[in-house]
Formats: C-alpha cells, structure tokens, sequence
C-alpha cells in the first residue's frame, strides 16, 4: 500500500492562549516511507505530531489520518492500534520505576495483547534492540540510548503501521544515535509499509530520511526530498538548506560564525583544575577520576550524551555536590562549599532553566543584580548595556515562561554574566534551541571569550557546538576518552570528522559492553490487528492497577508512611484525644478562713477533678491568675462565711471560671454545682434541715459505652479519620503526576478508555488502604482493647465501599488539577477540615448547622463513622447500618462520574 | 546587611510567584474565610444544638413542661418518638438523647411516689453525652421543681452557688471555633506553602542556581519564611476584623496586634517546619503524607480541638513543647482574656525558639538535599 497519503492536514491552525503553533497548515504526508519533519524548537512540530497521533485536539481545520477525520472519536479509537507515538522528552512516556520488561508489558497489556503473544513479541522487540540483557534493569537507571530504545520497543510492541517519533534522539550521544537509525531501518526493511513520522533538531540527521517537511513559526516553508530541497536552495546541507529557506527577516544578523584565534594570555596558572574527581551515589559512579586544566580565556567543551556524567562534574565544580574523591581548583583556590567570595567571579547557567519563569525579563535581572550586589547605578547601566547586546529590548517586560526558547536562552546567559564573571560554567546551554538562535548565541560566547577574557566551560552534545571551542573533552559513562582540540582528536583518530572520532572512541570505550544487536530473522510475529475491545476491557484495566502497583511498591517511603504513619497517628489520637476533662486548677480566695469555709472547700480539694493552686491575696490577683491562664477557677468565700451559716443566714460562694473555652468552663461549672448540692446534702453539715428528697429522679442510662471512655469513642473514629486522609491523599496526586511527567500522554494515544485508567490507577490505593485498614483493626483489637461487638462482615463491607469513595474523592481532586502543588494543597484543605470538624468525630453530625452541616453532609466519612462506631461500640450489624451502606454506595458512580468528566482523552 | 538585602530581594521572587497562582491564592481565601465561618457554625467543645427525642408516654401538663424546657441553644426542640424505636434511632445516631417520660409520671410526682424518667445517653458522643446529661438532669429537676411550687414552697438553700464565667460571659463557641479555625488554617497554610515551595523550586532545577549565587541557605530559607508567612499574617489579619469581628460578630477583647505579632512567630516556626519536610521528602507525594503525620497531631493535639488537661499525663508532658499549643493558649490569652505583653512573652519566646531549633535542622538538611537530587 505504499503510495497515497497516510495523513494529510487541511488550513489546520492551532492556538495556546496567545501563542500560535500551527497557522493554517495544509500538509500531505506520503505514505510508506520515512518523513523528517524539520525545524527550530517551537515551531508547531511537536503540535503537528501530536494532532496526528490523536493525542492533541484539532482547534481548526481538518485533519486526516489513516483514511479518516482524527476529529472523530469512533475512527480514533478504530485506529489507536496502528498508530504508536513517543512524545518528546527522552522515556518522557515510560515509567521510570518499571523494569524494561515491565514497562514494554505493560504497552503489551493496553493493546490487548495475551502472555504467549506479549512474552514473544517482547522477546523479539528486546533481541533486535540489544536490550535483552538489561530486561530487568528499571527505567530510570537506563542511559539515554537505552531510554530511547525502550521507548521505541514500547511503540513497536502492537505492530503499528504509523510510527511517530518527536525527536527521539536529542540529547543521545553520536553512536547511539547511529545504532537508533539503523535500528529503523531495520524495521523499515522488515515491514516496509510502515511509515515513520519523525521530528528533529539535528540537521545532520534528516539527510536519511525520504520527504522531508520543513517548518518555520507554525508554517509548512518547503517539503520533499532531501536532494529537492538543497537543489532548490542550492546549498549543500541540509543546514543550510533550511536557513536559506526561512524568510529574511529570521535569517537577519547570520553571519558566518568565525572564532578568532585565542590570544596567548599567558595567563599563567590554569583557572579551573580537576584531579581526579570522582563522584558516586551508593553503587554508582556517576563520575570516574576525571581531570583536566582550563586556561584563562580558553573555551572548553565537554561533549557526550545525557546521563555521562557531565552535568555532575559540573555541579562538582560550582561546590553544589562535595566530590567523592580528587579535588577541584578554582582559580587556584581549593573549592570550598559556601565560599561566597569564589561565587561572585563565577557565572552559572544549569540545564534547567535558570530562570524564575514567572518573572519578567527585566524582573529577572534586577533581582539577580540585587543578589550580586551591584551598586544601584551600576546594575542600572549594565542591565541596560546587557538589555541591548542581547537583543531583548522588545522583550523587556515579557514574562520568562512567554519567551521562545531562543530568546529564553539568550536571558540565561544575560542573567549569568550580570556579575561580570571571570568564569562562566555553562551546562548544555542550547539544548533544544533552532540552529540561527544557537548561533547567536554562540556569538555573544566568543565575544566574551576573546574581548573579555571570560573562561567558558560549556557542555553539549552538538558536534557542530564542539567543533568552535578550543578544546574538548569527550566524556562517556563518567569518564573522559579523550581531551584535546577539534582538530587533534579528528587527526588522532584519522577520522572524517569529529562525529567519526568520537563514535570510534566510543566504539573502544563500550566495546567490552557492546550490546549485541541481533537481526532476527525469524519472520515478525504475525499482525493480528484484532480489533481492540470497545468499550471495557478488564485487560486493559488490569495493565494500570499492575503497573499502579508496581510503582508503589518501588516507593517503600510512600508506602511506609501511607501503613506506618496511619498506625502511628491511631497510637496518638486514640490515647491521646480524650474528653475526660480533669487536673483543673483552682485557686481559693478566702475571705473568711473559718472551720465552716474549710469544710465547704474540702468537697474541691477532695475531688479528682481538681488540683489547687497557691490562694488568692485580691481580686487584683484573681484577675491576672485567670487572664494569664494559670488557673482556670477561683472560689471566693465571703467574709462571715461561717457566722451566717451558724446563725442559718442565707450567704453566697462565688465561683470564677475562664470562659476562654467554653467546654472546660461548662464542665466546670457543672462538677461545682455537684459537689455544692453534695455538700448541702451531707449529713454531717447538717444546716439544711428542710433539705428534702427530690420529688422525682432522673435515671441516665449511658448507651453503648457505660463507663463512658473515650478510648471506645475515640478510636474508631480516628480510624474512619485516617481511611478518609491517607488514601485521598495518596491517590490525588496519582493522575496529577502524569499529567506532570507526561506520561499521561499514554493515555491520549492508546485504546485504554478513561474509565479503565481510572478504575485501574484506583485498585492498588484501594488495595493499600484495606490493609491499612487490617493494621488499625488489628490496633483496635489488641493495643486499645476496644472489642468488635457488631458484624465484621458488615464493617468490612463498609470499609471497602468507603474507601473506594475516599480515594475517589483524591481522584476527582486529581483530575481536576494540573500541578501537583495544586491538588496536594486542595486535597489536604478539602479533606482534613470536613474529616476532623464536620463528620461527627467531635460533634455529632446531628448537632451541625450552616456551612458545616453542608460540608459534612459532602464528605463520605460523615457515613462511615456511624458504621466503624456501631459496629464497634453499639454492637450493631447490617439491618441496623444499612442506610449508611447505602449512601455510601452513592458517592462511589458520582464521584467517578465526576472524575470522568474532567479527564480528558485528548490534550487542548 | 548583605545577607539581610538577599532575604529581602529573593522574598519579593516568593511574593511574585505566589501571586501568579490563582488556584493557590482561592485555597488561602477560603481557608480565612468560609472555612472560618463553617468551623464557628460548629461547636467542638459544649453542648449545643443537642439532638433530643422524647417519648411522652404520660402526655400531661408536666410531661409537656418538660418537653418545652429543653430549649436552644444548648438543645434542640425535641421530637415526639415512640417508645418501640428509641434503640433503631439510637443506634442510627439520629438523636444524640431519649427521653423516655413514663406513664402516670405526673400523678405518681405529685403523689410524692418519686417515680423514675430514663435519659438514654449515645455515650459514643463524648463531648456532648457527658455535659448534655448533667444539663438535662438539671433542666428537668428545675421543672419538676417549679411544677410542685405551683402548690408548694420550697425554702431557698441556706448556701447559694454563684458561678461567673469570666472573658466569655455565655460561654460561646462561635468565639472559641472561629479563632480555633484561624490557628488551624495558619498552621496547614504555613506547612504546605513553604514545603512545596521548597520542592518546586527543587523539581524545577533553580534550586541549583540560587545555591551557586552568593547567596547562603540561610538566605534562601529565609526569604521564604518571610514572604510566606507575609501572606498568611495578612490573611489571619484580614480574616480577624472581617470575618471573626465583622461577619461572625465577635467580640474581641484583647490586642489585634499583639495577636498578629505571635502569629508572625508562630508562622515564623511553621514555617521552617514546612521547609524542613520540604527538604527531606523526595518528591510532591511524600511531602503530602509527611504533611499529615506533622500536621494532624500538630493541631487535634494543640488543645484547640480537645482541651490539654484531659490528654494522659504522658503525652500532656510532650504537647507542652508543641509550639502549636503555646500558640493556642496564647491566642486564647489575649484575644478572650484581653491578655497583655507581660503575660504571653513566655509563650512568644518559647515559640521563637522551637522556629530557630527547625531552622537550624532544615539548614543542615539542605546541601544533602542538593547532592541527593542525583
């Protein structure tokens, strides 16, 4: 079927806020074969791919693929099986705690597929990419050529007929990205009517591939072949090709980079020494005994692949990571961790951006002004000065986060050198930047090389980048092959270019690990499209719960506070919140002192309840002792207390209470009034002859808890506060971190359905928490003696359908927000005050008015606080709490309702 | 000055990224003020509100008197029961009190017989079981009392008991609740601002930058203990006149200011606790549950929500170094009692204190921090 179109776009136009990806793009993509989409960074590249996988949403204009509208939802579930896409980012779609063979498995599930077929396409996709050796190794520990490899056997695992690819080998090193072509090819030879959709930054690279789309500010500038395309622009690169081909005005100010020659400074002693500098984390080296010398003035160049350890050695320089082993100097001085001093002559700028992107440009530079401590009219001229030579006087009061990535770049090198540093440590500074902006930017550092004598270290993993500094050092699993200038290495290795060199030392470096990258030939597993099931499939629900699972169990932290932290906060809250009220301090201001005084006093001092403090002098006295909190009663006998009494004249004891908090004051007043009738009662006083027998009595009889201990109140309900808090807590940022990390790109782009990847992330947190719940029961039963009088089968049936809501409540706060600040700070202030306030742990629901009645009626505890209460305390079973069950059911469909409704299948 | 220049220049970087955040900046207004309000409307600590259910079973003119005593705000107005359902509604917790009034209970009183009426207490309402019995024994011996003095005159006691509740003369606890809420809002506020500003600013790679800039630790923790506590201690002010005083109607006895100055201490310690779990948790989901574990002890135990006298000895010992329940029982001081400087400087001292002693932890938590970033 090669011929036709595989995709074609018609006036597609795509919009962020302001910012426009795509303008009007009309676009035919050949069928069968290999497309380069070419282009700088921000362009709408990505934009393009992502509407094309079916990932992103078509704003306007239409878009066709694999002989249907990706607008409509029944043709984009019908092709989810023949399209893969890995979205940008390197294993930015993978899981970073999941072994390789679990996470090429847990693909394997989403499209359906069985064990014996997964095993075996697994087996063959890991042979061909030399991965088998590595099957059991997590994610997160793979170089960057591996990553990019799992990624792609993860998009190779249904067979797809359209591979999309948004550039897949940035930041890999030269040979890896050498292995990873031909590994395409490969495949393409195997199955050649796939077509592969593929975007770069590397210019180098699109000369390989067959048609080629190259775009500028969200416009298609020219399509077809790579020999079209340098003919019709009559260059010889492909480069070049492109820069000819982009409209004047971007084209202004390119000239032709030429690096004058260093002037010999003989500046004599180096200005950045490293011996042996070693760096591990636990069993890992990340760098190994590397040294070097950089000279004043010099450019210097550390060039390899994501994760080789440059960034480390990097940081080692700068005194953010203390070395392992080996020493640095810089400028001669032994680096020493907060040396403020060194800092002022050094300017760094670190691969994340530098930048607080919600400042703007101008904001940006004052404040890092201010923190080097200009003098006010200095930084004003030089902000000024830094404000014209980096041509961001249009920019001035945009925000950082508003800024192309080109001119971003060109602000992080602004604010790094504001200081007039002597030194500047850059770590791959123009990553992801278009080829015109990474020559500018390359201007503004050989200017400050050879006018200002600034040392520059700068890492990259563009050749072209490496080819203009003075010298370089090629770096590979933390260690450095090789240090010498562009031109030594190439000579020393007689290689083409410096590309060549250092694949070949690279070549001798790996040799001894070399994966061996098998042409299977055994012909590929056949292609059973079958169809995937529509609608629900428990296969698919199952591949999110196992790989849920796995990922918390590789957190033993999280796990351990989630069961730990439950138990430990039971042992505080159920010993520790009790409403017994008692050790109330009182104090005596006694004006009488009489026999008859101290009889009446003795009925509080001879109580429990209370503990007496030093007697009162004044009523000056009372008011500070009280005001301060020292006391929370005083009791004033009047003078002539005890005449009066003798005399049987009536007379009156005034009790002062701190009202600060009402319910000590109340319980207060009602233990005095107590003991006051019991005094007036007891016999030997005897001065109240009419005292007679109350004409009825008031029998209380305490339910369920008759001596009234808080212990049986207290612990289940604190045991329904931490089923309600821990698993809300842990399941809101489930789906939020996807959203974060990307992964949820996954989502968009195969057949699981939203209800499947909800329901499957829910089951573990499910999970978790009923064994949480076994652990607190368990506590209940044997450390608080608090024994089970109702059904524990109705309990447990409770337990499950609550927690299930409650983690259902962290679901609807994690579709619903973006970030994970945002849902940690919603969850924590949407949950803890209706668990702790408003579902009857201290006041019972039935007492609630206003806003907290509201509050409470809306949170799922307020109903299973009277089950994990009945069932404990009042004895009761299913007949009794049926109800409850029953209104706890009903949050379970409204809450994944609800849930449903805020995620989305596809991005905006 | 250097030092105090940098504190100032990277607080207002805090300032402006908080007030980018909307979704943040909702969060912080509603927890000073709806959730205020819905905390007031609720009464942890006394009976109010009580649900009664009556089961007149002598329907009489006493029986009736009865019924109509028990009035709010303490309890509501009770609702006729019958008999066969005082256990199903007791044990659905409809009514937190039964009162059972049996038959012939007028005529048995007034023949002098004492015959006995049940109060069924749900005892799994601690707070309210407790203290709502006393009142409703209480409510119904007046009753009775006053229904027999129609023909009979009883003598006063000899000896009359004359309790005065001091600062809170009704023993409120919309007072008590609102101001509660606001100590609760400022401690999750705090804890949660300034930890996820920690772990932003890690997980968006600036943390490395501000560490290689002259700039100490010391500096960075700083500027956002201050920026973020700025926020909160213009909140809780806010939420002080306008909400506790304007919309809740509360009288304030004591200094506003005063009280703002130990929140800023206050905040001040909170704050560097949030820093501190900032830096040991790894990632957004463990500060989450760090969050809890700190927090909920933190504030049930504070002796905001439960009073300290009635915790066990042991931990009443340990909750004595909470800052968390200096801070309640400060604020209790000088917003009910009118409390001055000379009476809550110990707690403010001790308060800075407990703020350095986190500080200090977090500082040396920092560059490990940094280095296990890798």
């Amino acid at each position: 079927m090669t011929g036709g179109t595989i995709a074609a776009l018609r006036e597609v136009t795509q919009r962020y806020g302001k910012a426009v990806a795509l303008d009007r793009v009309t676009l035919d993509i050949p069928n069968g074969c290999i497309v380069g989409l070419i282009g700088p960074d921000g362009v709408g590249k990505s934009s393009l791919l992502s509407i094309v996988a079916g990932a992103r949403r078509v704003q306007q204009g239409k878009a066709t693929v694999l002989g249907g509208d990706i607008a409509d939802k029944a043709h984009r579930v019908a092709i989810y099986p023949q399209v893969a896409y890995m979205p940008q980012g390197l294993g930015k779609n993978l899981y970073p705690d999941l072994s390789i063979r679990e996470n090429i498995e847990y693909f394997g599930r989403l499209f359906g597929q069985g064990k014996a077929e997964r095993d075996a396409r697994i087996a063959d996709l890991l042979a061909s990419t030399g991965l088998t050796p590595f099957a059991d190794r997590p994610a997160k520990k793979l170089s960057g050529g591996m990553k990019q490899k799992l990624g792609l056997c993860c998009a190779l695992i249904h067979d797809p007929d359209l591979l999309i690819l948004d550039e897949p080998t940035t930041g890999v090193d030269p040979l890896s990205r050498r292995q990873f072509w031909d590994l395409i090819d490969r495949i393409k030879a195997r199955r050649p009517n796939i077509s592969v959709l593929v975007a770069t930054a590397y210019m180098e690279e699109a000369q390989r591939f067959d048609f080629l789309v190259a775009m500028n500010d969200g416009k298609v500038v020219a399509t077809g072949t790579p020999e079209a395309l340098k003919h019709q622009s009559g260059t010889a690169t492909i480069e070049e090709a492109f820069i000819a081909l982009l409209p004047e005005a971007d084209r202004s100010g390119r000239v032709a980079l030429t690096i004058p020659p260093r002037p010999n400074l003989d500046g004599g002693e180096p200005v950045i020494v490293a011996r042996d500098l070693t760096c591990r984390f636990g069993d890992f080296t990340a760098v190994d005994h590397v040294s070097f010398k950089i000279e004043r003035g010099e450019i210097f160049g550390f060039l390899g692949s994501n994760g080789c350890g440059k960034t480390t050695t990097m940081k080692m320089l700068t005194g953010l990571l203390p070395p392992t082993e080996g020493e640095a100097l810089l400028f001669g001085q032994p680096l020493e961790a907060g040396d403020l001093q060194a800092r002022m002559r050094v300017g760094y700028m670190s691969q994340a951006f530098s930048l607080y992107t919600e400042l703007t440009v101008r904001q940006n530079l004052d404040l890092h002004a201010r923190l080097f401590h200009l003098k006010p009219a200095d930084a004003r001229a030089r902000i000024a000065d830094l404000i014209a030579r980096f041509g961001l006087e249009e920019h001035v009061d945009q925000r950082a986060e508003d800024l192309p990535l080109g001119i971003r770049q060109r602000l992080s090198l602004a604010v790094a050198i504001v200081h007039r540093p002597e030194m500047l440590i850059l770590d791959e500074p123009t990553s992801g930047v278009d080829p015109v902006a990474r020559d500018r930017f390359w201007e503004l550092l050989i200017g400050l090389s050879r006018n200002e004598g600034v040392t520059i270290f700068v890492s990259t993993h563009f050749m072209n980048e490496a080819e203009r500094c003075d010298r370089i050092s090629l770096m590979h699993s933390g260690r450095v092959l090789a240090t010498d200038t562009p031109a030594g290495l190439v000579a020393r290795r007689g290689a083409a270019s410096l590309e060549e060199a250092f694949i070949a030392y690279l070549e001798e470096a790996t040799k001894a690990q070399t994966t061996q990258e098998v042409d299977v030939v055994a012909p590929p597993p056949p292609v059973a499209h079958a169809a995937p099931a529509r609608g629900f499939s428990l296969l698919r629900l199952t591949a999110c719960t196992i790989r849920e699972t796995l990922e918390l169990l590789r957190d033993p932290i999280r796990l351990g506070f989630a069961l730990f932290g439950t138990a430990f906060l039971l042992l505080v809250f159920g010993f520790g919140i009790s409403t017994d009220v008692n050790e109330l301090k009182f104090a005596v201001l006694d004006h009488d002192r009489s026999h008859e005084s101290r009889a009446y006093l003795e009925e509080v001092r001879g109580s429990a309840y209370f503990v007496e403090k030093p007697p009162l002098a004044d009523y000056a006295e009372m008011d500070r002792r009280l005001a301060s909190g020292e006391i929370d009663c005083a009791i004033e006998i009047p003078p002539g207390f005890g005449r009066n009494i003798a005399r049987g004249r009536p007379t009156e004891v005034a009790a002062w209470l701190d009202g600060a908090r009402p319910f000590v004051a109340q319980t207060i007043r009602g233990y005095l009034q107590g003991m006051h009738l019991l005094y007036l009662a007891d016999p030997a006083v005897a001065m109240n002859p009419s005292a007679e027998k109350a004409p009825a009595r008031v029998e209380v009889r305490l339910k369920y808890n008759q001596n009234f201990e808080s212990v049986y109140a207290m612990v289940p309900s604190t045991m329904s506060m931490m089923l309600a808090l821990f698993p809300a807590i842990l399941m809101a940022l489930a789906i939020v971190r996807e959203k974060e990390l990307g992964s949820i790109t996954n989502l968009y782009v195969t057949p699981v359905t939203r209800l499947e990847f909800l329901l499957g992330k829910q089951v573990p947190y499910i999970g978790l928490a009923l064994v949480n719940f076994f652990i607190l029961f368990l506590m209940a039963l044997f450390v608080f003696q608090v024994p089970l009088k109702g059904s524990f089968l109705t309990l447990l049936l409770a337990t499950v359908i609550y927690v299930t809501a409650t983690t259902g409540y962290g679901m609807l706060i994690s579709a619903f927000a973006s970030t994970q600040i945002a849902a940690l700070f919603g969850t924590a202030i949407l949950t803890v005050l209706p668990a702790t306030m408003f579902s009857g742990m201290l006041v019972p629901v039935s007492s609630l008015t206003g806003l907290g009645r509201v509050l409470g009626r809306l949170f799922p505890m307020s109903y299973y606080l009277p089950v994990s209460l009945g069932a404990f305390t009042k004895g009761l079973g299913f007949a009794d709490l049926g109800t409850n069950l029953l209104i706890l059911t009903l949050f379970v469909p409204v809450l994944w309702s609800l849930s449903l409704m805020l995620l989305r299948k596809q991005e905006r | 000055m250097t030092t105090f220049l940098n504190i100032f220049w990277l607080g207002t970087k805090e300032l402006r990224s908080f007030l980018r955040d909307y979704t943040l900046l909702g969060l912080v207004i509603y927890s000073f003020s709806f959730a205020i309000i819905a905390q007031s409307q609720s009464s942890t600590q006394e009976v109010v509100n009580a649900s009664v259910g009556i089961v007149d079973e002598d329907h009489s003119q006493l029986s009736g008197h009865i019924a109509r005593a028990f009035l709010p705000p303490y309890f509501q107005t009770p609702e006729p029961v019958q008999e066969r359902d005082i256990v199903p509604l007791m044990n659905a917790g409809r009514y937190t009190f039964i009162l059972d009034i049996p038959p012939y209970f007028e005529r048995d009183v007034l023949a002098g017989r004492r015959p006995a009426l049940q109060l069924n207490v749900d005892a799994t309402a601690m707070i309210q079981a407790g203290l709502g019995a006393t009142y409703a024994t209480q409510i119904i011996s007046t009753e009775i009392e006053r229904f027999i003095t129609q023909t009979d005159t009883v003598p006063a006691p000899l000896i009359n008991l004359v309790v005065r509740i001091a600062f809170n003369p009704n023993a409120q606890t919309a007072w008590f609740n609102s101001v509660m809420g606001i100590l609760n809002s400022i401690t999750m506020l705090a804890i949660v601002l300034a930890g996820a500003a920690v772990v932003r600013e890690r997980e968006h790679g600036t943390m490395d930058h501000l560490l290689v800039m002259p700039v100490t630790p010391f500096e960075i923790a700083m500027s956002k203990i201050w920026a973020n506590s700025l926020v909160i201690l213009i909140a809780t002010g806010l939420s002080c006149y306008f909400v506790v005083r304007g919309v809740l109607q509360v009288p304030i006895a004591g200094s506003i200011p005063l009280f703002l100055f130990g929140s800023a201490l206050y905040l001040y310690f909170t704050t560097a606790i949030g820093i501190y779990l900032g830096t040991v948790a790894r990632s957004m989901p463990q500060l989450g549950l760090l969050f809890l574990l700190v927090f909920l002890p933190l504030m049930l135990l504070s002796g905001s929500n439960t009073p300290l006298e009635s915790m066990p000895d042991w931990l009443a010992k340990i909750m004595r170094f909470s800052p968390a329940a200096h801070f309640v029982s400060f604020s209790q001081a000088i917003l009910y009692r009118g409390a001055g400087f000379e009476v809550v400087w110990r707690d403010f001292v001790f308060v800075a204190f407990a703020g350095a002693v986190f500080l200090v932890l977090a500082m040396l938590r920092f560059r490990r921090m940094v280095a296990a970033v890798q």
